[in-house]
């Protein structure tokens, strides 16, 4: 048996035994979906590099660790742990999560206007059914990515959020997920549900930090579900330990002249893969997609977006920057796929790569299928290194080398950097990039 | 304030400068012309440290210790910057000279004083400076701010890389009218220009004449008047006829 082979019966056997636990917790009408979720990554087990969307990506790293599910680890966290993460304030309204398990102790939320929710899908999953089931796991497909299947097999917290109908809320709604492994691989399986009704607006920020965490595994699955008219302003944060695993899809669909904006910040992990997913599924919608990742070392960074235009006079506007040092490996896909309805739509997609070492590799790959002729789309691509012109400009001027190539390698972030236009979260990012960038380059 | 040498320079197995030798003294003013080619501006590269020409007979020191040390070179292509003010940089630039100086830091406050005063010398819009380095400024206005970074870091020696060229007449006036207030008797000035027009406006104390990588002539300011009326050819000619020493 194939290491591969034998990594999706230890899967499927851990199913059995976790079965009994999903059902005693009160959300056994999510049995069913969670069978036919681990029956499908049966059916088709992990990736390999001959599947075309895993092509750059090994996941053999991830398989042949034997992670234990992580268990809720109530005194773990501190409130002064998290405040050193740099993390803990971003927002009055956080809900956090301990190894996939939310705490209530360290979560807070402020007043919101009645009707809005804010919880743990544990809780809601057994209480809230009806508000629940119409959305969970019918937009995040399992049925042809190994992890989201498993994902929606052992989910067992997260976020709920649901915003009814016109309500705006200004402050931002902060997700936080702490891992705490202190070496012992365990992995978690972070679930978030965000239902936001017509014309409502609302930031939601997720975070992913460690405090003690070694070699755990995150595999996250985020569904997003914007209604008519409704403004959505989100970003994620990714800063899992060095030595950990992050793999993650957030799936979105649009309604109709919604407008979703969604930031991703990748700085820490060892192997990390991100799939986002947006379905543009009403007319006039509007989507954003920035990405940001930064690696040192000899980490794997790959970042797969898709976005489809089902829908006419959509608008979609991608901009990827990667900043590369040591021998980092990273991916960018980005596919955009044009339907034969989507007549009028304007998709834009940008992906710049900054290598800062010889040995450092991209691997950029952008996909566009087009079913229409009435469209606008363009895609743009590029490697390269910090501008020696620009370089000598700066030392003519007194700065010294390092702090010039800080300085310039800052000034290809701050381009996505500066869209997120969540105050605290922009704020905080630019501190740490400045602090990580003055070491790379020094370095 | 500035000796040099038998400078020699070369870039890809080509000679461009063949043995230069210039003496410039605090409060002078130097112009060195030439036509196109004669290595002027890579005169001023070499003097203010950029790679990679090979150069010998100069300080090896790297161009941020020479910016510090007091040399200052004004760009005949300023360099774009996206996603870098003008003001922070400079502020970085400013600090990092008074550092190695000895001299304490500039605080905010004084800092933005110093730009506002340094604005008005070249009629610089102060909205440019929280702008991206040059990012989609007009020929003129990248000069002026060449001109006007000049005066917050108040070198000792300034060397001008065409400053005049590509420059209209208004944006010629007010550049040159910068860089003349900037004169006194501490700081030395090189100019390095193809046209006499600049001269019109800075009135040098020498002139000389560089072809083919060496001076071969010097002057005072009615040199560059002769070059003006007669042409570079001029020289050629003279030089051709072996009657230039």
């Amino acid at each position: 048996m194939t290491e591969l082979e034998e990594a999706r019966e230890r899967y499927c056997a851990d199913f059995e035994r976790f079965k009994q636990k999903a059902a005693r917790n009160g959300g056994g009408w999510t049995y069913p979906l969670r069978k036919t979720a681990i029956s499908r990554f049966a059916e088709v087990g992990f990736p390999t590099t001959r599947d075309e969307e895993w092509k750059y990506t090994s996941v053999a790293p991830i398989v042949k660790v034997r992670f234990r599910r992580a268990d809720p680890r109530p005194n773990g966290v501190v409130p002064r742990a998290l405040a050193q993460t740099g993390a803990g304030e971003l927002a009055k309204n956080r809900l956090v999560f301990v190894n996939g398990h939310y705490s209530e102790r360290l979560s807070s939320v402020g007043s919101l206007p009645g009707g809005v929710k804010v919880e743990s899908l544990a809780a809601a999953l057994v209480n809230d059914p009806a508000a629940v089931e119409p959305y969970l796991a019918r937009h995040a497909s399992y049925q042809d990515h190994a992890f989201v299947a498993l994902n929606t097999a052992f989910m067992e917290d997260g976020a709920f959020v649901h915003v009814p109908k016109g309500c705006v809320i200004d402050e931002p709604i902060h997700l936080l997920f702490v891992s705490t492994s202190n070496g012992e691989a365990t992995v978690s399986y972070p679930r978030n549900l965000i239902v936001i009704d017509s014309d409502s607006q609302v930031k939601i920020v997720e975070s992913y930090v460690e405090v003690g965490g070694r070699g755990y595994l995150t595999n996250g699955v985020t569904e997003v579900i914007a209604g008519e008219n409704s403004v959505i302003d989100h970003c994620k944060l990714e800063r899992e330990n060095e030595t950990a695993f992050h793999v993650a899809t957030l799936q979105a669909r649009l309604g109709r002249s919604s407008n979703f904006v969604s930031h991703s910040i990748t700085l820490g992990g060892a192997l990390i893969r991100n799939d986002v997913n947006v379905m543009l599924d009403g007319e006039g919608g509007d989507c954003t997609l920035n990405g940001l990742y930064l690696g040192t070392g000899e980490r794997h960074i790959d970042n797969h977006t898709r976005i489809d235009h089902m829908k006419p006079h959509c608008v979609s506007r991608e901009l990827y920057k990667g900043i590369l040092d040591g021998k980092v490996k990273a991916v960018f896909n980005g596919k955009i796929v044009v339907g034969k309805d989507a007549r009028k739509t304007d998709a834009k997609q940008t992906n710049r790569n900054l290598l800062l070492s010889e040995e450092a590799t991209i691997d950029t790959k952008p996909q566009l299928e087009i079913f229409n002729n009435d469209v606008k789309c363009s895609h743009a691509s590029t490697i390269g290194r910090l501008d020696e012109n620009a370089l000598f400009y700066l030392r003519s001027r007194g700065l010294g080398l390092e702090t010039a190539r800080a300085l310039l390698t800052y000034a290809f972030a701050s381009e996505v950097v500066n869209q997120i236009k969540i105050a605290p979260v922009r704020a905080g990012l630019d501190d740490l990039l400045t602090a990580r960038l003055q070491k790379i380059c020094q370095a | 304030m500035l000796e040099i040498r038998n400078l020699h320079a070369s870039a890809a197995e080509r000679e461009i400068l063949r043995g230069i030798d210039l003496t410039v003294n605090a409060g002078e003013v130097h112009a060195i012309m030439g036509p196109n080619g004669s290595g002027k501006s890579t005169l001023a590269h070499v003097l203010s440290g950029r790679e990679p020409y090979e150069v010998t007979a100069l300080l090896e020191m790297a161009p941020e210790e020479r910016a510090r040390a007091g040399i200052f070179l004004a760009f005949q292509y300023p360099v774009e910057i996206p996603g870098v003010s003008t003001t922070y940089f400079l502020k970085a630039a400013l600090n990092a000279t008074r550092k190695h100086r000895g001299l304490e830091e500039l605080d905010a406050m004084d800092f933005l004083a110093l730009l506002k005063e340094k604005t008005a010398l070249v009629e610089m819009d102060q909205g440019l400076l929280n702008r991206p380095i040059n990012e989609g400024f007009s020929g003129g206005e990248k000069k002026r701010n060449e001109i006007f970074q000049m005066a917050v870091l108040d070198p000792k020696l300034a060397i001008l890389d065409e400053t005049d060229s590509g420059l209209d007449i208004d944006a010629l006036r007010i550049v040159a009218h910068g860089v003349d207030q900037l004169r006194n008797k501490d700081r030395a000035t090189i100019l390095i220009t193809h046209y006499q027009r600049l001269l019109n406006y800075i009135i040098p104390d020498y002139v000389h004449v560089l072809f083919d990588g060496r001076i071969v002539t010097s002057g005072g300011k009615e040199l560059a008047h002769e070059l003006e009326q007669r042409g570079y050819s001029w020289i050629e000619e003279r030089l051709q006829a072996g009657s230039v020493s």
